[in-house]
This record gives structure tokens, C-alpha cells and sequence, in this order.
């Protein structure tokens, strides 16, 4: 028999963890510097893709991640010790420069158009 | 000559049935020295003799011509069937003299995809349809199906053919495909089941096992039906009577504990309605709303049931409502430890409370009047303040009276303060979920929030109904307004369920013309795609639109965090559950099974334009398929 669908639970405990910022917030501090094409490499190799989505904008499995995740150093902190229902990347999995590089790739991701000017969401 | 007698002489049909007088006694006792017959089986004296006496080799009804007379009475108007040996009697009965009408048989290519097309029509039409299977091989593919309706609590009939007397079985597959108590391996979670031993016995069982299933807490039930019975012939001068059918009235919560619960709600200041399995007819989605307008308290519909409209104002599903609540009402909650914990699946399993301490928790539930102990289904023990044993849609009534009783001027005027703040959160948390939907727009592959933005754009003008699948988003971004537009899921999370299900909410759809919308899992359409040529041949219309995660998604998500957790292969998460190399090309299926197909698609351009192709084949009256390559969630 198979599981039962733990989605909406995971969604619930990570919403608010690693949650992307409003596209109004500034740039985070102290972000190391990285290369967003590996960042897309490891993303996926690495199955954070399964619950934020490939371009980190999250769904009913996790919360979106960017284009403008937390600051790097809480995102970091979270990523190595979730307080939710994530599970732990530590460094032996994945070095501080594969962090680095995610969170470039994270920060590059494209930004929506205007919600009122796409008819299949618009009110 | 008895029908035993008949069949005995039959078993020796390709040695004896033609032979001259002794030859059949002797091949009965065969002697290690007798001689071999020496007349040839076809031989001219054979067929020119006199037999040794007139055989009766056919008959003109039989006891299960009765039994579909039954059928008829109870109101089956459909029997989902893999076709089996042990039912042919019925299913000959059925077909010839049922005239295939009320019911009609239908043909499925997997006694699991039988069983959940009863699980989604039920829920639709409000009343179960039948399946005939085997009672061994045939039931042991429907069990899954079987749970996940017991889990839902929804009536499937299942009949169940099998020989029971040993000494009339034909040698080989028969003796396989017998079994002393057929339905012990389903009895953990059936309602009630029979193996009749004479046709009044079957028309009382059959009458009875229908009440049971249609009674809350509904779930299926199984009448094993014994070949000799079927196959018996039944004199043209035979009477049996059937019993009259009455479907009892559900239970009422206790008036006193509903006049309780109502003076709490009417003075709770944040009073939370929380509905899962709750409307079980269209009147339960009219009576929730009610309540809730009477209160103007937040309603939190899980998924179970089309229990209120998605943009009502007072629809809180998708905020945090449950935090600030003084007062809790659980309709039909199957997991109410659920709502008010969270649970953290980390290397060390922990729980923390979500409701406020003092909030008042109160359920209605008919889970309360019935339970078995072997399956656990019932999730963990929930502490409640007033528990009421009832059905909940049937106390909704009664309630809303007692509400209304109890409530003052000076409190109508809170009420009113408080639905205004409510609305603001509705409002905002749909403008919240639209801005979501925007992102990774483009993307490919699709995203699922753009798979169901252009689903929505092509349907929201149709009398559409949601079978299966969500999409993540359809609840978030669609406006569910109708009592019919959605049935809930599985149950017990048995993958499989999804197509099958939709076929069978389709089917009960079709007499309404409805347009019966499927966001179909990859993984769960492999299980037993052939249903799909079940709609086919019916000319069932569905429009099916896969979200193609290639990936038995939720279970990789399981070993990606065993991964994590040990520290080592996280890059091979996905060995084991992704549904890659090759790719399955599901239009491809699709069209070899009879349906109109497209795709895979991965320009999210391309979803729309598919979808409204695939809708006209629909409106046709055929099924059809739009494969579509998605992101994970």
C-alpha cells in the first residue's frame, strides 16, 4: 500500500521557514559569491527541486525560494538545521560552496509580471 | 434430474454422455482392469440409440435471473465487472434477461479499476453502483480499491462469485478460484457481508447489505454468491420474495448536545468550522454555508468533500485559521489530531499543539457510532471537549435552528464585525495565492500552478465538475461553487485510485452533462490504464489532463529525506521512484486505448490550445487526454 500524501503537512510546517522575501525586499547581506549554472545543477541533483520547484517557486511541498530568498546566512542555517519538516543537508553533502552557488541560482530566477495583466489570473 | 445430478453427468460429458447404457457407470468406477470403451464417442450407433434416459441440458430461468430481479429492486443501475467463470451465471442474467438496462454491465480490465469507478460514481450519483468478481483471484486485485472506499466511507456492492461445493467443481482453474470464506480477506474493512444459501436468503442479504452500505458511517459491502445458486434453475411457477428496500434516516446529534454546542458557538469569539467528509448530498454544502453565515465563522474545508464554495468570504481553507480559534467544530474530521497538532518527520518525531490552550473542541462525527480495530485508518486520539455520535450533514439542520435560538441582537452585531475581518482574509489569501501562481510562469516544464490556470480558463464557462486530482492550485485558484464540483480523493492514499475513479465520477456526471474534469497522475495511471478504454468503449465523457511529474513523486520526496538524513547519496534520491528512461509517452497509450490524445507538452503555451482540442472530443460525448509534462508540486 502506498503512503499517504504528506504534502499538504510538509507545506505547512516549512511555509514561513525558508520563505522568499516580498519582491520589495533588499538584496541580502553577505552573500558569498556563485555560479548560478552549477547553483541550477545542484538544485536539481540534489532534489531541492522536489518540494520548491525547479526554479525554487515552491507548491504544495514546500515554500517559494526565490528570486529573493532569505538573506544568505539564515538561508544557510536553515538549509543545514531545518526547523521544519526539510530534510538536512549538511556540509558533508553539500560543501558551503554548493550553498553558495544555489543561492546564486535561486537569485536569478525570473520575476512574475504583473498578476493584473495575465488574463487566467487576473479577478 | 437435480441440477447436482446434471452436473455430475456433465463432468463425464467427453467420456460417457454418448455412450451406451453402463458405459457412464462404468467410467464413474473405473476398474484398473476394465476394458477401454471401445465405441468411438461420435460414432454413428451413439448418435442413433436411445439415450438412457432424457437429460434436461437447458432451462429457461434460473436463480440468478432472481438475483438480477433483486438488483433491479435495490436500484443498481450499473455493475462494473473483469469477467470471471464463477459469476457467468449472473452475468449471462444481467445481459440476457435484465435486458443489460438497470444495470448495465460494464467492462473493466481490472477488478481494482471496477471497484473504484463504484468509489467515484457513489460519490457523485449518491448511491452505490455493483461489481462482480471473483471470490479469490478477482478480489484480490479489488482489495486495495475496496480499502481506499472504506477509508472514504463510500458504498461500493461488491458480489463475489465462488464454488462452494467442493464435489461440483470442475477439475483445475475452479478449485483455484474457490475459496471456503471469500470475503474474510476484505472483512477488516467491509461494512457487513453474506454467502446466501438459498435465493430467499440471498434477496434478504441483498436488500440488508444495501441498507448497511447507504447507513453512515457508509463503506463497502460483499455478498458472496455461490455458483450452484446462480446457476440452479428455478421452476417457471417459482415465488421468492424480495424484501422492501428503506434506507434509514441517518443519525441526529443528541438535541441537548446540540443545543450545547450551539450556545459555545454562539459565544465564542473565534469560533473555526472545520469540515472534511462532511456533505454527503448536495444539501450538506447549503446547510454548512448556512452555519457558518449564521455565525460568520471561519470556515476551513479539508478536502473530503465539496463542503463550501472556495470564495465564499467566510472560507478560510487556506489561512491559519486554527491558532487563534477559541472554539473548534470538526464536521466529519477524519484526522482531527491532525488539525490540531503539527508533526515534524525528522530523525526524532515530535508533535506540538497548533490550537491555543482552553480552545474548545467539539466534533460530530458518525466515525464515533462505528470503527474496526485492525486497519488504522481512524488516525490518532483527538481530545475533544463535547464529542456528538451522529452524522454530521444530518445535524446541520438542527444546529442552525439552535444557533439562530441562541442568538442575541448584541451578539449578531459581533458577528457581523467579525465576517467583514473574515472576508478581508478570504479576499487576501486569493490575491496571496494568484501572485504564487505567477511564478516560474514560463517555466518548462509546466508548472503546476500554470497547468491549472489554463485548465481553469477553458472550463470556467462549462457546468464543470473536478473528479480526481488537484493540481496543488485547482482549490487555491478555481471557483468551486457547486455541490457536485468535487468528491474528495482516495481515502487511503491507494495509488490507483485516480483514473478508475474519475471514470466512475464521469459516468455519473454523464446523465447531467456535465463536463467531468481528471488531473491524472502519472504514477497512478500506470496502476491500470485500461480503465481508459473502459470509457472508451462506454462512450464515458472525461477530460483527463495529466500532471506528468515522471515520478512516483510523493515517495521520492520519502527517500530523498532518508538520503539527507544518513548523509550520503543524496544525488541518488530519485533511483526507484522516478518514471524516466524511457519516458512514458501517455497520448501514445492513450490513443491505443481508444481516446483522443496530445502531448507530452512542455511549452506551457501549448497547455491551453491542447486542452480546448481535447475538450471538443469531450463534448462529443468521448473521453480524451492531454499529456503534460509538470514540475513536481
Amino acid at each position: 500500500m502506498r503512503r499517504a500524501i504528506f504534502a499538504a503537512a510538509i507545506a505547512v510546517v516549512a511555509a514561513g521557514a525558508v520563505q522568499a522575501q516580498p519582491p520589495s525586499s533588499g538584496q541580502p547581506a553577505a552573500a558569498p559569491a556563485g555560479d548560478a549554472d552549477r547553483g541550477k545543477t545542484l538544485f536539481t541533483r540534489n532534489g531541492c527541486y522536489q518540494c520548491h520547484n525547479y526554479e525554487g517557486q515552491g507548491g504544495a511541498a514546500g515554500p517559494r525560494i526565490a528570486p529573493n530568498p532569505l538573506p544568505f546566512r539564515g538561508f544557510a542555517a536553515y538549509v543545514r538545521a531545518p526547523r521544519g519538516d526539510m530534510p538536512p543537508y549538511t556540509v558533508k553533502v553539500m560543501a558551503e560552496q554548493d550553498l553558495a552557488d544555489v543561492y546564486a541560482y535561486l537569485r536569478t530566477r525570473a520575476r512574475p509580471r504583473d498578476v493584473s495583466t495575465n488574463p487566467l489570473l487576473s479577478r | 434430474m437435480n441440477r447436482r445430478g446434471f452436473l455430475k453427468r456433465a463432468s463425464l460429458a467427453g467420456a460417457a454422455a454418448l455412450a451406451p447404457p453402463g458405459a457412464a457407470a462404468e467410467a464413474q468406477s473405473p476398474s484398473p482392469r476394465a476394458p477401454a470403451p471401445t465405441t468411438p464417442i461420435m460414432s454413428p450407433a451413439a448418435e442413433t440409440s436411445t439415450p438412457p434416459e432424457v437429460e434436461i441440458l437447458t432451462t429457461d430461468r434460473t436463480g440468478s435471473d432472481f438475483m438480477v430481479d433483486v438488483l433491479k429492486s435495490i436500484g443498481l443501475d450499473y455493475i462494473c465487472a473483469n469477467p470471471g467463470s464463477s459469476f457467468r451465471g449472473i452475468h449471462e442474467s444481467v445481459i440476457n434477461y435484465g435486458g443489460n438496462q438497470q444495470p448495465e454491465l460494464l467492462t473493466c480490465c481490472h477488478e481494482e479499476s471496477s471497484v473504484a469507478m463504484g468509489h467515484g460514481y457513489a460519490k457523485v450519483a449518491g448511491k452505490p453502483i455493483g461489481v462482480f468478481a471473483h471470490g479469490t483471484v478477482g478480489l484480490q486485485h479489488a482489495a486495495m480499491a475496496i480499502y481506499n472506499a472504506w477509508c472514504d466511507r463510500v458504498p461500493v456492492y461488491i458480489m463475489l462469485g465462488n464454488q462452494l461445493d467442493a464435489t461440483l467443481r470442475r477439475p483445475g482453474a475452479e478449485w483455484a478460484h474457490s475459496v471456503q470464506d471469500a470475503a474474510a480477506m476484505v472483512r477488516d474493512f467491509t461494512k457487513w457481508d453474506d454467502a446466501p444459501m438459498s435465493l430467499p436468503h440471498f434477496a434478504e442479504s441483498a436488500v440488508r447489505a444495501y441498507k448497511i452500505a447507504m447507513t453512515p458511517p457508509m463503506a463497502p459491502v460483499v455478498l458472496v454468491l455461490n455458483a450452484e445458486l446462480q446457476e440452479q434453475p428455478l421452476g417457471a411457477d417459482a415465488r421468492v420474495a424480495i424484501p422492501k428496500l428503506a434506507i434509514p434516516a441517518p443519525p441526529e446529534g443528541d438535541s441537548r448536545a446540540v443545543a450545547e454546542l450551539a450556545r459555545m458557538l454562539v459565544a465564542a469569539e473565534h469560533p473555526v468550522i472545520v469540515a472534511d467528509r462532511l456533505a454527503r448530498t448536495p444539501a450538506g454544502m447549503a446547510h454548512l454555508v448556512e452555519l457558518a453565515e449564521a455565525l460568520q465563522a471561519g470556515v476551513v474545508s479539508q478536502s473530503g468533500r465539496m463542503n463550501f464554495p472556495t470564495r465564499h468570504p467566510l472560507n478560510l481553507s487556506q489561512a491559519r485559521a486554527i491558532a487563534d480559534a477559541d472554539v473548534i467544530l470538526a464536521l466529519e474530521v477524519n484526522d482531527l489530531w491532525g488539525v490540531l497538532n503539527t508533526f515534524r518527520d525528522q530523525l526524532h518525531r515530535s508533535s506540538r499543539p497548533i490550537a491555543k490552550a482552553g480552545t474548545k473542541v467539539v466534533s460530530i462525527t458518525s466515525g464515533d457510532l462505528y470503527m474496526k480495530a485492525n486497519y488504522q485508518d481512524f488516525q490518532r486520539f483527538a481530545e475533544v471537549d463535547l464529542a456528538i455520535a451522529a452524522d454530521g450533514e444530518a445535524t446541520l439542520p438542527s444546529l442552525i435552528d439552535a444557533v439562530r435560538r441562541a442568538t442575541t441582537g448584541d451578539r449578531k452585531r459581533v458577528f457581523e464585525s467579525r465576517g467583514a475581518k473574515l472576508a478581508e482574509a478570504s479576499r487576501a489569501a486569493l490575491d496571496r495565492a494568484r501572485l504564487e501562481a505567477s511564478y516560474a510562469w514560463d517555466a518548462s516544464p509546466v508548472s503546476t500552478a500554470r497547468l491549472c490556470a489554463e485548465l481553469w480558463g477553458q472550463i470556467r464557462n462549462e457546468d464543470w465538475a473536478l473528479v480526481n486530482g488537484t493540481g496543488g492550485w485547482a482549490p487555491r485558484l478555481w471557483n468551486f461553487d457547486k455541490p457536485y464540483q468535487w468528491i474528495g480523493a482516495s481515502g487511503g492514499a491507494g495509488v490507483g485510485y485516480g483514473a478508475p475513479a474519475a471514470v466512475g465520477a464521469a459516468l455519473a456526471h454523464k446523465p447531467h452533462g456535465r463536463l467531468a474534469v481528471n488531473i491524472q497522475a502519472d504514477g497512478d495511471l500506470m496502476y491500470a490504464p485500461g480503465v481508459l478504454w473502459t470509457a472508451a468503449h462506454h462512450r464515458i465523457p472525461l477530460l483527463s489532463v495529466m500532471h506528468n511529474n515522471r515520478a512516483y513523486h510523493q515517495e521520492l520526496m520519502h527517500v530523498q529525506k532518508m538520503c539527507n538524513r544518513h548523509s550520503r547519496g543524496i544525488e541518488r534520491g530519485r533511483i526507484g521512484s522516478e518514471l524516466v528512461d524511457p519516458p512514458i509517452d501517455y497520448a501514445k497509450v492513450a490513443q491505443g486505448l481508444g481516446l483522443h490524445a496530445e502531448g507530452p507538452i512542455t511549452d506551457p503555451n501549448e497547455v491551453g490550445p491542447a486542452i480546448a482540442r481535447a475538450m471538443a472530443s469531450v463534448k462529443r460525448g468521448e473521453p480524451a487526454l492531454v499529456d503534460v509534462v509538470c514540475q513536481p508540486r
